[in-house]
């Protein structure tokens, strides 16, 4: 298989934060249109491997290449055909939410058309002129990630999305990341600690723990590891003795 | 797609300059407060207030002496008003204001109760042949106080108010408390705009993961504090015109020297604080270690830098570390436009200082600058 097939590849990557060994030697390749998710609990490595992919860290050991390209050469371009929503970013209180989506689209030189395809796209038409601190939860992650999909991006890097979010907030995300599915080749990567996000999106599912990927492959395929399980949780529990969501 | 409204810069500056607006209390602090600092620091110090001492008196009776009467307390039996044991005097001036002296007659030790709660600042131990004074000589108030009962004490009534013809009040433009300080708060308006303004503003945006979030975008790095440094000093310009305005209207303020030297002084101290707020904020991301940083930075320049008073009253010997501290150079070249006529050729030397400081900061400070 050609690299070209593959819109991410992770090779042999390591990092570290002083002491602690956060990602140790991961292996991860991901198709152009595949929606992954990195499940595992807090402290797997899941957010510092999507940060590397992001360019916001950088590998002590190893490669990452998207679309071919490395961060340390391609900045620019990969700038272009990323998108992502990080952990808990909180934009300016007193823009709306309009005047935070021209904003980022100044960024990828997008005037206000594009401004409005992506408001419609995320189901926030209603709340184009109210500010950002009066949008609730759901509706702020909803702009997170209008204000990813602003440059159409190839991959998308979502991490935690639907974290403290009520049900039906969680669903609404869920909807318009399954239509990205199905109408834009869009690849996304998605760390979660919620099992039925990754069932419910994903066509893989990777299972990180202490900076290792303890599995991978479809739900059915995670399952049927160690003897077939009912849910990732008790899979999960079966391979390192602690819930998925702790 | 070219059109200016879509440029980048143009959008931060647009978005920065919408947050500092849409919030009250940035309009509150950085344009009405000071103006009501302004005018209530004028009126106290620019009105010929009438003066007020108080004083304690204690009887130092000596009961073998066939006349038991002190000379002061008959003294002011004879000219004062009474109520109760308090005995007041107003002594006129025209020229300098009136001088109101209140003697609290009581006991040794309810004295010093007295002077220890601040309600009098001189014990007088008043005795049959004169009186001795008791104060701390380091409080300008007791001196004045002790001055004015001595005076009466030596020379009656009429010491205060007499040979007015020789006092020449000076209420020109320039020579006031006032010009002293709008210059002062002008100066130091500057300092504390870019330092939260500009300080504040960044360490939040980095703890709130926004400055990360941003750079993960083909935005230019350096357009972010482009735009907000010039959304901060565009809103520095609107609160010194503002305050300018109103010591002129109110007060008579006046420019004496060249206003293209004031302009020069006002873009040069703006890029200074701003150099400055970009380095103290180059780091952190933690709003609390910010909130310290930037306090260490500004209230010793507050304190020491002669905006409210002269720093002259400092030990000479640090004096000559003052006058090079940004506040105190602001501070001084702003007053020696406004009260002395002061042209460019006067203040370049702090223009060219102010700006080296601030450009050096600003590079110091992208240079170690943590995005996220």
């Amino acid at each position: 298989m050609s690299e070209s097939e593959y819109i991410v590849e992770v090779r042999q990557v390591r990092k570290s934060f002083k002491e602690v060994q956060a990602v140790k030697g991961v292996n991860l390749k991901i198709k152009h249109g595949e929606f992954v998710a990195l499940l595992g609990p807090n402290g797997a490595g899941k957010t510092t491997l999507v940060e590397m992919i992001e360019g916001i860290q950088h590998p002590d050991q190893g490669e990452i290449f998207i679309a071919g390209k490395q961060w340390k050469h391609h900045q620019h371009e990969l700038h272009q055909m990323i998108g992502l929503s990080l952990q808990e970013t909180r934009f300016m209180d007193k823009l709306t939410a309009f005047e935070t989506m021209r904003l980022f689209a100044s960024f990828y030189k997008l005037d206000s058309d594009r401004v409005n395809e992506v408001f419609a796209l995320i189901g926030l038409e209603e709340k184009k002129k109210a500010y950002v601190d009066n949008l609730s939860g759901g509706q702020r992650q909803r702009l997170a990630l209008g204000v990813a999909l602003l440059n159409k991006p190839k991959i998308l890097l979502l991490d935690e999305p639907t974290t403290g979010l009520d049900p039906n907030a969680r669903r609404e995300i869920w909807n318009i990341l399954l239509d990205l599915k199905k109408n834009h080749n869009t690849s996304l990567v998605l760390t979660s600690h919620y099992m039925e996000e990754a069932e419910y999106l994903c066509d893989r599912i990777v299972i990180m723990d202490q900076g290792n990927i303890l599995g991978e492959g479809t739900l059915q395929e995670i399952l049927a590891m160690g003897g077939g399980h009912r849910s990732l949780d008790e899979l999960f529990i079966s391979l390192t003795g602690r819930h998925l969501y702790e | 797609m070219n059109k200016i409204t879509n440029h980048q810069l143009y959008r931060l500056i647009v978005a920065h300059f919408a947050e500092i607006i849409r919030e009250p209390s940035v309009i509150f602090w950085g344009v009405v407060f000071p103006i009501l600092m302004a005018w209530g620091l004028g009126i106290a110090f620019t009105q010929k207030g009438g003066v007020q001492a108080k004083l304690a008196v204690v009887r130092k009776i000596d009961l073998t002496s066939p006349n038991p009467e002190t000379k002061l307390i008959s003294w002011l039996n004879a000219n004062a008003q009474k109520k109760d044991s308090a005995y007041t005097i107003t002594l006129k001036n025209e020229k300098i204001g009136d001088a109101t002296l209140s003697f609290f007659e009581t006991t040794s030790s309810n004295a010093f109760t007295l002077l220890k709660k601040g309600k009098v600042s001189v014990i007088i131990e008043d005795k049959l042949n004169g009186s001795n004074y008791r104060f701390d000589p380091a409080n300008a108030e007791a001196k004045a106080a002790y001055h004015l009962a001595a005076d009466l004490e030596a020379h009656g009534l009429l010491s205060y108010t007499e040979n007015q013809s020789q006092i020449e009040p000076l209420t020109l433009s320039g020579t006031r408390y006032v010009d002293f300080l709008i210059p002062g708060l002008l100066a130091m308006g500057i300092m504390m705009a870019c330092s939260w303004g500009i300080s504040y503003t960044i360490i939040d945006r980095r703890s709130k993961k926004l400055l990360r979030r941003m750079v993960a975008t083909p935005m230019k790095k350096s357009n972010l504090l482009l735009a907000l440094i010039t959304a901060r000093f565009t809103m520095n310009l609107a609160e010194a015109i503002l305050l300018f305005l109103f010591s002129w209207l109110y007060f008579g303020v006046k420019v004496q020297g060249s206003w293209c030297a004031l302009i020069i002084l006002f873009i040069a101290a703006n890029i200074a604080f701003s150099g400055i707020a970009i380095l103290i904020s180059s780091r952190t991301a933690n709003t609390e270690v910010g909130n310290g940083m930037i306090n260490a930075i500004v209230t010793p320049m507050m304190v020491v830098s002669g905006v409210f008073f002269s720093y002259h009253n400092f030990p000479d010997w640090v004096i000559p570390a003052i006058q090079y501290l940004p506040l105190t150079m602001i501070t001084d070249s702003f007053r020696s436009i406004f009260n002395e006529g002061a042209g460019f050729m006067e203040v370049w030397r702090e223009a060219l200082v102010l700006t080296t400081t601030g450009v050096l900061s600003f590079v110091i400070g992208l240079k170690i600058f943590k995005w996220y």
